[in-house]
């Protein structure tokens, strides 16, 4: 199964990814974007030229020679950034807007909650973050934080 | 110019002018700097990247040393951004030289970076200087440049949320100034009524010593005495009526009056903001705020914070009684009150987060409402009945379970609060009855005490409250002021120029737009002649509307500027500039009222003749007429049901009434169907002519009388020209075309339609 594409990958001097079609025709700029980002991350990653045209379609990236899923994952993780919240380290207080620090598995962060509404359920244990300039964070599953960021985390839901 | 530089390395956030200040070399300066928070790995890092008049340096905070880009030929700074996280890459022509990422936020800064780098690069190549306005003022916190007319800075003024703090309420003041007179009769009153309340327990001290108890040890009762402390207590009791009545009266008018000011003024604040306000703002919330949070600091004030002063005296007065009477009782009874308000307060704190939970899950439960009433069809044409049904369970469910909990300590208080309240009687209590024992107070005294004491318990409870009550009213205030304090980002010009008349010559030069963080229309030229029509054509999000909000000021441009007859909009004072644009939209709006207050609705004042003939202009005068009122028949929500077409020739008419130099169409014609189209079309070329127009149009065939297509592409201008230049260049606009032709059968007729015009227009 491994290794069956028609078309190229490589990445330019100016770090950008570079496709070639079976024809010969290169693009440049091409991103690698997932269908599902957080609810099936590894299925269905769709290859984007510059202007928002699909030019691939894969399935899943196992199904791609090891040198291309590379390119795919490195590109991917430049371009993704939902900072996962581990724990919370401080409220600036319990009316909205408030300072949130945080503990994410990007490293410590600070940011700031306009209002409760921007706390989106995902699943019943999962949630969603939005701050005041419009970064997702994502805390995926709150019963399994530390009893004190239950706590703080408690009172905006 | 040295001031200006010297104040930007000053602006050099701390942290990183020691090691910066070692890396400057002979006669360099900093002119623009951007705090780096992501590393390239998109972990959260601390990092910054200066521009000086030499080079480029950039430094992460675990970096040893600082990186340098001297200026050179083919160095390119540029900027891209997705899902919250912006990229600034160095390029030479050959590849890449470095890149940074950071979390958005500071748009602006980032853009002056780029902008002094490329000014400085243009400067080390070619020797010229390439002087941007820089007379402009700097924050003072994030040295962003503001442009003349605004007063706060965009980027701080986003940056600074903190929560509300109670001292908010202090500048309700502003609108409390007015009654100052009444307030002060109001607080005198309660000061009075507050007095001749504490009167009865007084006067039960001499009535058991004086009479009760000389009674129980053999005297006759003193009837004369008794008629004395009897008709007192009536007195006081009737004192104290008068008195609560005109001061509850007179505090209510006030804070009623102070709520309609403020109400009002939040409104008319509230209708002179820019558009861009409004799109950031959900209609719910501005009309809770308008309405609701009004209110509940109306209710705050009339009655919490009444309650609330009248407690404070009559403790206070109370207090001195007291202490007058006997110290020594006065100090155990007043002892434990600070222990139980303390007690109180804790349970309380506690019961207002659950109740805060109980408001918000009360806001799924409305949410899943309000998400399926309006899509009812949807619902039931994909008989999903039951899945909806579940998921309110679900919600209420969840509602059940937080109320269960709120509700096990909500039961607990009351009686706890008694318990309390009885606990500190009993203190009382006993220190009373050994101080009897020791004949040190009379039972008298004891019965004063008591009575003034359980007074004050009782009122313990409604004071604990007062401390989330304030919160409350201080969160609506702040929410008042969000908008009261909002400056509109569509300015009025400090020095407005008058236009007595309009040509209609439309200019835009460099015109760029960004909407928060995302730049949406970039270096767009464009002149427009009088009487010329001009159509816009792109896919949806090309900045198609965006232009026509520019051009009707409810944006301000980012960038460049847009003049009409030669003189920049942003210098003419709105409502007379607006006077001058008729706008018709795709979705046209018709308020409550008769079909002629719609028609007249930019012109209040005009004659009925003006109104009819303005109908017929627009074909809409025959169908009017068929309505069982004609003219008078009501129009709007709740009114008489309007077709699309027929409202959108309604619009038209608004239009056609205050005979605008400059006119507007956007999508006029495209939620219609084609026979629709044809009359509206119809009512369309009567108010296109002599005027300039700007049509939006997403079927290109709508487009057949325009002078000139403007083709959009993301943001920029890619094509102009009339249709058949465009269609011999076979480009952007030829493959739009090509694939609507293929796509609307229907329509070929009316794309003939436009091959000819065009051709006939280029015999002429």
């Amino acid at each position: 199964m491994s290794g069956m594409v028609d078309y190229q990958l490589s990445r330019n001097t100016f770090g950008r990814l570079v496709f070639t079609e079976p024809s010969g025709l290169m693009q440049e700029g091409v991103v690698p974007v997932r269908s599902f980002p957080i609810t099936d991350p590894d299925q269905g990653i769709a290859l984007i030229d510059s202007h928002g045209h699909e030019l691939a379609w894969i399935d899943q990236l196992a199904d791609l020679p090891q040198e291309y899923r590379a390119l795919i994952e490195s590109e991917l993780a430049n371009r993704e950034f939902i900072p996962e919240i581990k724990r919370l380290l401080k409220v600036s207080g319990f009316v909205t807007p408030s300072t949130w620090q945080v503990e994410t598995d990007r490293g410590d962060a600070t940011f700031i909650l306009k209002g409760e509404e921007d706390i989106r359920r995902l699943t019943v244990s999962s949630l969603m973050i939005t701050d005041s300039h419009g970064t997702h964070l994502l805390i995926r599953d709150r019963l399994a934080l530390d009893r004190h960021s239950r706590k703080l985390l408690d009172h905006f839901l | 110019m040295q001031q200006f530089i010297h104040l930007s390395l000053n602006n050099l956030p701390p942290i990183w002018v020691d090691g910066f200040s070692s890396q400057l070399i002979d006669e360099e300066n900093v002119l623009a700097w951007l705090e780096i928070d992501l590393n390239t790995r998109l972990h959260f890092a601390q990092g910054i990247v200066v521009v000086t008049n030499h080079r480029l340096m950039a430094k992460m905070a675990g970096d040893e040393i600082w990186q340098e880009w001297r200026y050179q030929q083919g160095l390119l700074l540029t900027q891209r951004d997705y899902a919250g996280v912006g990229c600034l890459e160095l390029f030479d022509s050959k590849a890449r030289l470095a890149y940074w990422r950071y979390r958005l936020g500071n748009d602006i800064a980032v853009s002056r970076l780029i902008e002094c780098f490329m000014q400085q690069l243009g400067y080390h190549l070619t020797g010229k200087l390439s002087l941007s306005t820089h007379t402009q003022v700097q924050c003072p916190n994030c040295a962003t440049l503001l442009s003349s007319d605004q007063e706060e800075c965009p980027v701080c003024d986003k940056q600074i949320r903190t929560p509300p703090s109670t001292w908010t309420l202090l500048r309700l003041w502003r609108f409390a100034k007015p009654y100052k007179g009444r307030l002060l009769t109001g607080f005198l009153l309660t000061l009075c009524s507050t007095a001749a309340t504490l009167v009865p327990p007084y006067l039960t001290m001499p009535l058991m010593d004086n009479v009760l108890i000389p009674y129980q040890n053999g005297q006759p009762i003193d009837t004369d005495l008794v008629t004395l402390y009897l008709s007192g207590l009536l007195g006081a009791a009737i004192l104290a009526w008068v008195l609560g009545w005109a001061r509850t009266y007179m505090l209510a008018l006030v804070s009623e009056r102070i709520g309609a000011d403020l109400r009002t003024a939040t409104y008319e604040h509230l209708l002179n903001l820019s558009q861009e306000y409004f799109g950031g703002k959900r209609t719910g919330d501005l009309m809770a705020r308008i309405g609701a949070e009004t209110d509940r600091i109306n209710i705050f004030i009339s009655l919490h914070l009444l309650d609330f002063a009248t407690d404070v005296i009559m403790i206070g007065m109370t207090a001195v009684i007291l202490i007058s009477i006997n110290p020594w009782l006065a100090l155990v009874t007043l002892l434990p009150l600070p222990i139980i308000a303390w007690l109180i307060h804790l349970v309380r704190d506690r019961l207002r987060i659950g109740f805060e939970k109980v408001d918000r899950i009360w806001a799924e439960v409305n949410n899943v409402l309000a998400d399926t009433i309006p899509g009812i069809r949807v619902v039931k044409a994909f008989a999903q009945e039951k899945r909806e049904a579940a998921r309110f369970h679900a919600a209420n469910q969840r509602n059940l379970q937080i109320n269960d909990r709120v509700n096990r300590i909500w039961s607990l208080f009351t009686p706890t609060v008694t318990l309390l309240t009885e606990i500190g009687l009993l203190v009382v209590w006993i220190f009373g009855i050994w101080q009897i024992s020791e004949d040190e107070i009379t039972v008298g005294v004891l019965t004063a005490f008591l009575a003034y004491i359980g007074r004050f318990y009782i009122r313990l409870d409604s004071m604990s409250r007062i401390v989330s009550i304030t919160q409350k009213a201080a969160a609506g205030t702040k929410r008042i002021f969000d908008i009261l304090d909002h400056v509109s980002s569509v300015p009025e010009s400090a020095h407005p120029v008058h236009l007595s008349t309009v040509q209609g010559q439309i200019e835009l030069r460099n015109v760029g737009f960004r909407y928060g963080t995302r730049s949406i229309t970039r270096d767009i030229n464009l002149v427009i002649k009088p009487g010329e029509m001009i159509g816009l054509v792109g896919h949806s999000g090309s900045g198609k509307s965006t232009l026509v909000n520019l051009i009707c000021r409810f944006y301000d441009v980012t960038e460049g500027i847009i003049l009409i007859d030669g003189h920049d909009i942003r210098s003419l004072p709105i409502a007379e500039y607006r006077k001058h644009i008729g706008l018709v939209l795709q979705e046209p709006f018709l308020f409550y009222g008769t079909i002629a207050e719609n028609i007249a609705y930019g012109k209040p004042d005009a004659t009925r003749a003006e109104i009819i003939s303005a109908a017929r202009a627009a074909h809409a005068h025959e169908f009017i007429l068929r309505l069982p009122h004609g003219y008078d028949s009501l129009a709007g929500e709740r009114g008489q049901a309007l077709s699309g077409g027929e409202r959108q020739r309604i619009s038209i008419a608004r239009a056609l009434l205050i005979d605008p130099r400059i006119l507007i169409l956007d999508e006029a014609t495209s939620s219609v169907d084609t026979t629709t189209e044809k009359d509206i079309q119809k009512a369309l070329d009567n108010l296109v002519r002599g005027r300039t127009t700007i049509a939006i149009a997403h079927r290109l065939s709508t487009l057949r009388e325009a002078n000139r297509l403007i083709v959009l592409d993301r943001g920029r201008i890619v094509e102009m020209g009339n249709h058949a230049e465009l269609m011999a260049r076979e480009g952007y606009y030829y493959r739009l075309y090509q694939a609507q032709a293929r796509n609307v059968d229907t329509e070929d007729e009316s794309f003939v339609s436009v091959v000819e015009h065009s051709v006939a227009g280029e015999r002429e």
